[in-house]
């Protein structure tokens, strides 16, 4: 039994159920700043990622990860599809086949900047980056207990809610994007925490 | 040398083939043109493998514009356009356009024999006046 396999299909089932729990919650922040269907859109990738989970989970960790990004890619259907499917991608392109924390930081910053060149977007913006680049950072500076990981992305989170957009639909708002959730910084910290929680154990 | 092909992506699938009458009533068949619309639910949205498909239906050697609607539909598009084969990658430019006028400016364009950056500046120029 190959440990990486069973430890990336848990981490497959942990992103899809909390997506899965989080849909309807994600949607309705989507819907008072964006198109309103991240959570629809998420749910979507998600499950057919599971659906797809024997297959994928058998692959090494950087063609795990470049599968789950496509899939993502060809199933999200809004611009979330692209943008998590290139974190992925990325990260799987920058990953060793047996990856140490150390790889995990170095890839997880090239992932990010990805993205950013995907959405042409940078931190600030009212985006999932804003997630994305302090959970970097205190991976960098050597937070490691899951608690403090997933509390820093959720504060992150938090704090796109009085910033304006800038970037994406919601741009279109202006000042009236103001006082709401980002959407996909939601979704960002909703997952670190699920993946944080499964890596815990591992 | 065949002319510059069209593709329209619009979040509604109604939209994207409403535009693609249009091009095809203005401007007439000698341009290749394919349309897609809609999520890979049926919902609106924008489907990247479906974008792909209508780059290969619509494909020109010459090379190929895609007029696009709201940003998702952007994002998908440089997505779709990136996964396609190296030889093909190049030669397929997103215009800067509205969707119904740059589609038809586009289209004229490209009838007219133009490379694929000209039809493509040629569209966002129109849509800059």
């Amino acid at each position: 039994m190959n440990l990486g396999v069973d430890l990336r299909a848990e981490l497959v089932k942990a992103v899809a159920a909390t997506i899965d729990r989080h849909a309807d919650e994600l949607t309705t922040l989507d819907q008072a700043i964006g198109d309103g269907d991240h959570g629809i859109n998420m749910k979507r990738g998600f499950d057919a990622v599971l659906a797809d989970v024997a297959n994928l989970s058998a692959k090494p960790w950087p063609d795990f990860l470049k599968g789950v990004g496509t899939m993502l890619v060809m199933k999200v259907g809004g611009a979330s599809g692209p943008l998590y499917g290139t974190l992925f991608m990325a990260l799987g392109k920058n990953l060793p086949a047996e990856p140490g924390r150390d790889d995990l930081i170095r890839a997880f910053r090239g992932a990010i900047a990805a993205v950013q060149a995907r959405g042409k977007s940078e931190r600030g913006q009212k985006t999932m980056l804003d997630v994305l680049i302090p959970v970097a950072e205190a991976l960098e500076r050597g937070t490691s207990e899951i608690g403090a990981l997933a509390l820093a992305a959720h504060a992150a989170a938090d704090a796109t809610i009085p910033v304006k957009a800038v970037r994406g639909r919601a741009s279109f708002l202006g000042e009236r994007s103001m006082g709401h959730m980002d959407p996909g910084a939601r979704s960002s910290a909703l997952m670190i925490e699920a993946i944080g929680k499964v890596l815990e154990k591992a | 040398m065949e002319s510059v092909g069209v593709v329209i992506v619009s979040h509604s699938p109604k939209v994207a083939e409403g535009a693609a009458d249009m091009v095809r009533q203005m401007v007439g068949e000698e341009v290749p043109l394919a349309w897609t619309g809609g999520n890979p639910s049926g919902g609106l949205g924008t489907d990247v493998g479906e974008i792909m498909s209508a780059i290969d239906r619509a494909w020109s050697d010459a090379g190929v514009v895609v007029l696009v609607d709201l940003g998702g539909a952007e994002t998908n598009s440089e997505m779709a356009i990136e996964m396609l084969p190296d030889d093909r990658r190049n030669k397929v430019l997103i215009c800067n356009a509205p969707v119904v006028e740059g589609a038809v400016v586009a289209a004229t364009e490209a009838a007219g024999g133009s490379s694929v950056d000209t039809v493509r500046q040629t569209a966002e120029e129109y849509s800059a006046r």
